[in-house]
């Protein structure tokens, strides 16, 4: 690891509410897309002549297709209650990554444009022209939101930043200024398959060497199938769990569940990933484009159930979206969801999260556990913003954060969870999501993960904690890369469905 | 009986605002419900069904619960203004009825001394604007103009009660005066047409201002959203054009 070019924070053991530094984030930004990248995924190349306008009359449609633009820009009342609530103010002390600050990036250009006070007294309720000076802050301050929702949970009015901050992002990209990170991504995953671009050949040899690989580990022959008509069940799993460490551990987890549950399973190379930088970049239309491709993979192979690998926005999307978007789910009576639905096998849940299936074989007996084969390690669980905040797992509230702690639970011996106030709905992100997973953003990513930092230091020295267990691989990514900037091992970091790997029986029941 | 310029002014600002709120109101009311939420975000855990979404408002508009998570200090004063507000507002309703209804003669009492709480309140949060660095930074001056309008409002109001009162009986018919469109001479006490005059200022900056939390809170999808979407598609009209 290369010396940091900022000043690293120094972790405590709990957080602190840092007094404000105006200014301190600003030059930090994000590469931008080139013409190439935005005009792939149907945007502008570049800013043109009258992209003011042209940004002003964006944000109006906006208005009208999203409830939660319009009544969030309207109701805030600057009460202060998210001040301290973003862990990239935590991080970073930069008053404008205050969620309510970060709003009024958007909300100062609303009053002006689309409110009568600010069209007549702009000074007085701080509305502001739309300029490249604004244009520049936005696109800084935007790419310092992960879209976590933690404020969210705070507001009063339930206002949600990550509304606002994708509804700018989409602004943005319309006038033609995108961030490259993620509308590279959007590309790719829409003309091959998945966020790597990696195609459907270089996989099938990626998962047979993992079927080598298990078959030498434990003698038993565990099968990765990929495009397999009439299989069971469909797995959509982010496509960093195909190559990436500590990714892969999961992902030979779950094959080794199917097998031991004798499930009948498949991957498709058509739909190889289930992350979706749609969400991120706050694009309807991009969304439900990368979603299409799932609902696609599952007529033509046919299967009874779909299933999602450890992804926290993916699960977001799969839970809260998918049968929006494209009919994965239930209770459509539409002709265009119910050709589907028609299709799936409804005693189970569809979508269905990968811990959901798993911890319901383990209580059914259908798969067996050794807890002391993770003896060696002492877990601690981080919840992962998108699942807590934007999702559910089981069939009550918050099953989200009982069943991934049920499962660890049934995988092994030792677990102690972090502070509350940093778990469960209070959360704080990994620092990395919303498309921020990227090198140009590492300030950002770094400083962003102080408090979660702080939380695991603190069960590290109280408790021995050796093992952070996660269930989404932008966390994995993430913390195998800036944990290390605050003297963690990386090697720590590590999938619930890599401790479900370690503990599972594989042949014990026949 | 002849009518001054005064009553007539008033009478007619009065007017004015309660058309201005209503309709401004109104019509934010009706834009908020004829935009569509097209995608499922309440913030979770969240209610699965709808009573429990009931709950969840209930407590939200009731205890703050939100608030409370967050920060007690602003939940405290909050809760003190807005509770305060209530019974004020509540106990002002004897001057629109006659004869008076008995739940509002029986919370009179109450409804003069919540005044303090609701000035207590606005004091507490307008110090907060000072005092927090954080809350100093994103405070606009029209954040300090609406706290010194409801402040000015609660302490003219407040004069009246405790230290010098208004001719009440008189205020009184001209407040039914303007209901029944049989309008009563306006005492021309200078505390009582401050108060009059800011009120009708509050009434009319109402729709236009941040004070639009409050029918928006009832429209927000974080939590006015039922946690099903697994179990029933949920499909705005533009986006089912997308199916088309």
């Amino acid at each position: 690891m290369a010396a940091p070019e900022f000043e690293v924070p120094k972790l405590k053991g709990f957080i602190e509410i840092p007094q404000i530094r105006p200014g301190a984030m600003q030059g930090v930004k994000s590469f931008e897309a080139n013409e190439k990248i935005q005009q792939a995924i149907g945007y502008p190349g570049k800013l043109e002549e009258g992209w003011e306008q042209k940004a002003v009359n964006k944000m109006g449609e906006m208005l009208k297709k999203y409830r939660s633009l319009q009544v969030f820009l309207d109701a805030c009342v600057h009460c202060g209650a998210c001040t301290d609530k973003c862990h990239y103010y935590l991080g970073t002390s930069d008053p404008k990554n205050m969620p309510v600050a970060r709003q009024d990036l958007m909300r100062q250009v609303y009053r002006r444009y689309f409110t009568l006070p600010g069209k007549l007294f702009p000074k007085l309720v701080g509305a502001r022209d739309m300029t490249k000076e604004v244009l520049d802050d936005w696109y800084s301050y935007y790419h310092q939101c992960s879209e976590c929702r933690r404020c969210s949970v705070y507001c009063p009015y339930g206002i949600d930043t990550a509304e606002i901050t994708m509804a700018a992002r989409e602004v943005m990209d319309s006038v033609g200024l995108g961030q490259k990170y993620t509308n590279e991504i959007l590309g790719k995953v829409q003309r091959i398959g998945n966020n790597l671009g990696m195609p459907g050949p270089a996989l099938e040899d990626t998962l047979s060497g993992f079927e080598e690989d298990v078959e030498a580990d434990t003698g038993v022959a565990v099968k990765f199938p990929i495009d397999v008509k009439g299989a069971e069940v469909l797995l959509v799993t982010p496509s960093a769990d195909f190559f990436a460490e500590p990714h892969v551990e999961s992902l030979i987890g779950y094959a080794k569940v199917f097998h031991a549950a004798g499930i009948s399973w498949t991957l498709s190379s058509h739909a190889s990933e289930a992350g979706n930088f749609g969400l991120f970049q706050g694009s309807y239309e991009n969304m439900r484009n990368v979603a299409m491709r799932i609902r696609d993979a599952a007529l033509e192979l046919g299967v009874k159930r779909i299933v999602v690998g450890e992804c926290g926005h993916a699960w977001r999307v799969a839970y809260s979206f998918w049968n929006t978007l494209t009919g994965v789910g239930a209770g459509a009576d539409d002709k265009y969801a119910q050709m589907l639905q028609k299709q799936l096998d409804h005693s189970y849940p569809q979508p269905a999260h990968i811990c959901e299936v798993t911890l319901d074989l383990v209580k059914r007996g259908a798969i067996v556990l050794d807890k002391e084969a993770n003896d060696d390690r002492i877990i601690t669980f981080h919840d992962s913003c998108n699942v807590s905040r934007g999702s559910r797992m089981g069939n009550i509230p918050g099953g989200q954060f009982i069943i991934p702690r049920e499962l660890i639970r049934a995988s092994a011996n030792h677990f102690h969870d972090m502070a509350p106030g940093t778990t469960h709905e209070a959360t704080f992100c990994c620092g990395g999501g919303g498309g921020l997973l990227t090198d140009d953003l590492m300030e950002v990513r770094v400083k962003g993960a102080s408090p979660r930092a702080n939380a695991l230091k603190d069960v590290v020295d109280n408790h021995g904690v050796n093992f952070l267990a996660l269930i989404c691989a932008i966390c994995k990514s993430q913390f195998t890369k800036v944990l290390p900037y605050y003297g963690f091992n990386m090697s720590m970091v590590g999938g619930v469905h890599q401790l479900v790997s370690t503990a599972i029986q594989l042949g014990a029941k026949q | 009986m002849g009518m001054s310029g005064l009553t007539l002014l008033y009478a007619l600002l009065f007017y004015l605002a309660t058309l201005l709120l209503v309709v401004g109101v109104g019509y934010r009311i009706y834009v908020y419900s004829r935009t569509p939420a097209p995608l499922k975000i309440p913030t979770t855990p969240a209610p699965i069904t709808r009573s429990g979404v009931v709950m969840r408002m209930a407590r939200e508009l009731f205890l703050f619960e939100s608030l409370f998570k967050s920060n007690k200090w602003i939940w405290i004063f909050g809760w003190m203004f807005h509770f305060g507000l209530f019974l004020v507002l509540a106990r002002h309703l004897r001057y629109f009825t006659q004869p008076v209804w008995g739940w509002v003669v029986l919370i009179q009492p109450f409804g003069k001394y919540a005044s303090f709480l609701m000035v207590a309140g606005l004091l507490g949060l307008w110090a907060r604007r000072f005092l927090v660095d954080r809350v100093r930074y994103i405070s606009t001056p029209s954040d300090h103009l609406m706290l010194a309008l409801l402040l000015a409002i609660g302490l003219s109001g407040m004069s009246m009660s405790f230290l010098d009162h208004t001719d009440i009986i008189s205020l009184k018919a001209f407040a039914l005066g303007l209901m029944y469109f049989d309008w009563q001479p306006l005492p021309a006490d200078p505390l009582l047409l401050v108060h009059l005059f800011l009120v009708a200022s509050l009434m009319i900056v109402f729709p236009i201002s941040k004070l639009l939390h409050a029918p928006g809170v009832f429209f927000s999808p974080t939590r006015n959203q039922v946690d099903n979407p697994r179990e029933s598609r949920h499909l705005a009209p533009w986006a089912a054009q997308l199916e088309k």
